[in-house]
C-alpha cells in the first residue's frame, strides 16, 4: 500500500502546496492514552473552505459500540490497499498504538476489553457538538450527509425515517445523497425529499420510464464559500433496485453512469466552480475506480462500505476520505482553494467517544422527544449476551451466527440465509439485549423471514452469485455488501475464481452430508428482494429464539474455509 | 401483488436457471457468423463507437443502452449470450441528424453486449461491454 511518507510526497508533487499537518496525529494521541475533547477536536484551521463528512448513520442517535471487521477481503487491484487491511496491519499502517484510543476506534482486536475502558461511539447529540465546535471555527462549513441515515432502529422504522428527519434537520446539513431512504417507498421518500431544507443529490438518480434524471433530485449544488465556489454532486448508492427491493421505488434508476458523472464534472467546472467535491455512497472501491476514470474531482466523500480511514486516499488528484458508519466518526476536511484550483488539503477523521465528548443538550432534548413514545418498547430486556455480538466481516459475524440459529430453530429450517449487510450495532459481554438493541440489526422494510424448499444447485447459485457481488475483480460489478451468512451449512470459497467456481464443498452441518444439487432442502432468511414474500417479522423471530435462550453465547464460527485471501 | 412464496421462488429459480444455461457455446458461432455478415470479414477499428450500457442491469428483461457513432451509416448490436443474439440494427440516412439509437434489450444472463459499426467510409468500428444480470439483495 501507499505509506504515509509516500502519500504526502504524492500529494505534493500534485498540488502547489499541501498542508500536511493533520496526517500523522493518530499516533500521537494514542501514545498519550488519555482523552478530551479538545484533543479530539483539536485542528488548526487551514485554507478558506471546510467540509464536515457523516455517513451511514443507520438511524443511530444515541451512542453505540460499533466494532470494525477482521475480515475486509480486498480483490484484484484493491487486495491488501486499504480499506481492505485490518487488526494489526492496519494498525501498522498508521502508526497507531495497540490498545490505544485509535485502535480501538479503528480495528477490531481486543474490543470487549477496550469497549470496557473506551465506552460507547457516536450519539448524535455528540455529533452535534463536533459539528459546532467546526463552525465556531469556520461558521460557514459545509455539512454532508452521505446517505444511509433515514434507516436502522426501532424509532426509525416506527416513524417511517421522521425521528431521523427531525434530529437531522437540526443539524443543519447543507447536502445529502441516497440508499436505504429509497427502501422507505418512492411516495414516502418522495414527501420527506419535498420538505427538506437543504439539497436532495444524485446525478445518478433517474426517472426509470424515460431514463432522464429523476426531477425532485438534482445532481449538484453551488455553494459560494471562502471567496470561492463550491460544487457539490451527488452520487446515490448505484445498485439499489437490485441489492435492494426495486418494486418499492419502481419509478427510478440508478447505475453508476460515469460518462454522466464527467458531464456534470464539466458542466459546473464550465460554469466556474473552483473546487469539486462529490458526496458519494458508491463505496470505496468504487469511488477508487471512478476518481480514474472521472477527471476534475478534487474530493470524493465516500460512503457505503462502512470504511474508516484515518488519512486519505489518493488516486490522481482526487482526495478520498472514508468517514465509518452509525455515528462513529465525522470527518472535517480543510480546503485551500484559490485561482480556480484545490492548492491543498487537511483533514481528520475525529471518532465520537460518547464519554469523552459532551453532548448537545439541544440535541439531547430532540433525541429523547423522538424516542419518548417508544421507550417502553425499546427498553424491554429479552435476554442477555456472555459473548460479543457484533456484524461487520466479509463472510459471518456472530450477530448474525445468532440470527440465522434463530431462523435455524423457530422455523424449523435445515439451512439459513442472513443479508450481508454491513450496518447494525454491536454489544459486549455481560450485556442485556434489548428490543432496541435487536431491532438495531434488523429492522427493514422488508423484513419478513420467509421459508421454502431449495434445491443444493439453487443454493449454490445463490452463493456464487452474491460472491460476485463482492469479490469481482472490477469494483464496478460490486454491490459493495458482505457475503451472505448461512446457517446450517458450511463451505469452502476461492474468492479468487471466477463466478460459478468459488465455492465448493457445501456441507449441511447436521448430518454432516454433502450437499446434493438434485435434493431440496428447507431454508429460512430474510429481506428477500422478491415482492409478495411471506412470513413472521424476523425481529419477532430473534426476539422468541433469545427469550426462550435467557441468556446466549455464540461460539466462533469455523464453517467457511476461505481460499485466495 | 398475490405473488405466493412459492410462485415468488419459482421466478428466481426461472432467472437462476437462465443464468447457468450453457448458451455462449451454441450461440457464439451465431455471433460470429452475424458480425461476418456485416462486416464481410473486414478488421474493426476499437475507437468510433460509443456503446453505453448499466454495469449491473436493473432488469435483465429490460436494459437500457445507448451507441454512437459519428458518421456512422449503420450500427449492429448484439447480445452474444441470447439464444437469439441479433438485437437490431439501425441504419442512417444521409440526412439524419446524429448517428446515434438508445432502446431497451433483454437478456438472459450475464454476457457481453457488442455494438459494431459501419462507417461511410466503409471501415468499422467495434465496442463491447458486458452487463451483469444478478439475483441481487444484501445491500450495505
Amino acid at each position: 500500500m501507499i505509506s504515509r511518507r509516500d502519500f504526502l510526497q504524492v500529494s505534493m508533487a500534485t498540488t502547489a502546496l499541501v498542508g500536511a499537518s493533520g496526517f500523522g496525529n493518530w499516533g500521537r494521541l494514542a501514545a498519550q492514552q488519555s482523552l478530551t475533547q479538545d484533543q479530539l477536536l483539536q485542528f488548526d484551521t487551514y485554507g478558506n473552505i471546510s467540509l464536515i463528512h457523516i455517513t451511514d448513520i443507520h438511524g443511530q442517535l444515541k451512542p453505540i459500540y460499533f466494532r470494525e471487521p477482521s475480515v475486509n477481503l480486498g480483490v484484484g487491484g484493491n487486495k491488501g490497499h486499504v480499506p481492505h487491511i485490518t487488526g494489526a496491519d492496519f494498525r501498522r499502517a498508521y502508526g497507531i498504538n495497540d490498545g490505544s484510543p485509535s485502535a480501538y476506534a479503528l480495528t477490531h482486536d481486543d474490543f470487549s476489553a477496550l469497549a470496557q475502558g473506551y465506552g460507547r461511539v457516536g450519539g448524535l447529540d455528540r455529533v452535534s457538538t463536533v459539528i459546532n465546535a467546526i463552525r465556531a471555527d469556520r461558521p460557514d462549513a459545509l455539512l454532508l450527509d452521505g446517505g444511509d441515515t433515514w434507516h436502522g432502529s426501532y424509532t426509525c422504522h416506527q416513524t417511517a425515517g421522521q425521528d431521523m428527519v427531525n434530529v437531522m434537520n437540526a443539524l443543519k446539513p447543507d447536502a445529502m445523497t441516497f440508499h436505504w431512504e429509497f427502501t422507505l417507498g418512492s411516495d414516502r421518500v418522495n414527501e420527506i425529499v419535498e420538505g427538506l431544507p437543504f439539497a436532495a443529490l444524485g446525478q445518478n438518480i433517474f426517472d426509470s420510464e424515460w431514463d432522464e434524471p429523476a426531477e425532485l433530485f438534482k445532481p449538484y449544488k453551488f455553494f459560494d464559500r471562502g471567496g470561492a465556489k463550491v460544487a457539490v454532486i451527488g452520487q446515490a448508492f448505484p445498485y439499489m433496485p437490485i441489492a435492494n427491493p426495486g418494486w418499492m421505488f419502481p419509478e427510478y434508476s440508478f447505475g453508476i453512469r460515469d460518462e454522466h458523472m464527467q458531464e456534470m464534472v464539466d458542466e459546473v467546472r464550465a460554469a466556474g466552480a473552483d473546487v469539486v467535491v462529490l458526496l458519494s455512497h458508491n463505496g470505496f472501491d468504487v469511488d477508487k475506480k471512478m476518481a480514474g476514470v472521472v477527471s476534475g474531482i478534487d474530493v470524493i466523500l465516500s460512503g457505503h462500505t462502512h470504511d474508516a480511514l484515518p488519512e486519505p486516499v489518493l488516486i490522481g488528484k482526487t482526495h478520498i476520505i472514508a468517514s465509518g458508519s452509525n455515528g462513529k466518526f465525522v470527518s472535517r476536511v480543510d480546503l485551500d482553494v484559490r485561482d480556480g484550483q484545490m492548492m491543498g488539503i487537511r483533514h481528520k477523521l475525529i471518532p465520537i467517544f460518547a464519554d469523552v465528548i459532551a453532548p448537545d443538550p439541544v440535541i439531547s432534548q430532540l433525541i429523547d422527544e423522538q424516542r419518548a413514545p417508544y421507550a417502553d418498547q425499546l427498553a424491554e430486556v429479552i435476554g442477555q449476551t456472555d459473548s460479543l455480538l457484533y456484524r461487520r466481516g466479509n463472510f459471518n459475524g456472530t450477530w448474525d451466527d445468532l440470527i440465522c440459529d434463530a431462523l435455524l430453530s423457530e422455523r424449523e429450517a435445515d439451512i439459513a440465509m442472513s443479508p450481508g449487510v454491513r450496518w447494525g450495532p454491536s454489544l459486549v459481554p455481560g450485556d442485556d439485549i434489548t428490543r432496541e438493541d435487536i431491532w438495531n440489526v434488523t429492522s427493514m422494510s422488508y423484513g419478513a423471514a420467509y421459508r421454502s424448499e431449495m434445491t443444493g444447485e439453487f443454493i449454490k447459485v445463490i452463493l456464487e452469485d452474491v460472491a460476485d457481488n463482492i469479490f469481482n475483480p472490477d469494483p464496478y460489478y460490486q454491490q459493495g455488501g458482505d457475503m451472505v451468512r448461512i446457517g446450517g451449512m458450511g463451505y469452502r470459497i476461492d474468492i479468487t475464481k471466477p463466478q460459478g467456481e468459488r465455492i465448493s464443498e457445501m456441507t449441511l452441518l447436521k448430518t454432516g452430508e454433502m450437499i446434493d444439487a438434485d435434493k431440496s432442502y428447507v431454508v429460512s432468511g430474510w429481506a428477500s428482494v422478491n415482492e409478495g414474500t411471506e412470513g413472521p417479522m424476523i425481529w419477532d423471530v430473534v426476539e422468541d429464539h433469545i427469550r426462550k435462550q435467557g441468556t446466549v453465547s455464540v461460539n466462533p464460527n469455523t464453517t467457511v474455509k476461505v481460499v485466495g485471501a | 401483488m398475490e405473488f405466493s412464496r412459492r410462485e415468488t421462488l419459482g421466478l428466481a429459480l426461472g432467472a437462476a436457471v437462465m443464468t447457468v444455461l450453457p448458451l455462449r457455446a451454441s450461440a457464439s458461432s451465431s455471433v460470429d457468423e452475424r458480425i461476418a455478415a456485416f462486416t464481410g470479414g473486414a478488421d474493426m477499428a476499437d475507437s468510433g463507437i460509443e456503446l453505453t450500457a448499466p454495469e449491473i442491469a436493473e432488469n435483465g428483461n429490460t436494459v437500457p443502452i445507448e451507441v454512437s457513432a459519428p458518421g456512422a451509416t449503420a450500427i449492429m448490436v448484439l447480445a452474444t449470450g441470447n439464444p437469439t443474439p441479433g438485437v437490431a440494427t439501425f441504419t442512417f440516412g444521409p440526412l439524419a441528424a446524429s448517428q446515434s439509437a438508445a432502446t431497451r434489450i433483454r437478456l438472459a444472463g450475464t454476457q457481453d453486449v457488442v455494438a459494431i459499426a459501419k462507417l461511410a467510409d466503409g471501415s468499422f468500428a467495434k465496442a463491447s461491454a458486458a452487463v451483469k444480470v444478478t439475483i441481487g439483495g444484501c445491500g450495505g
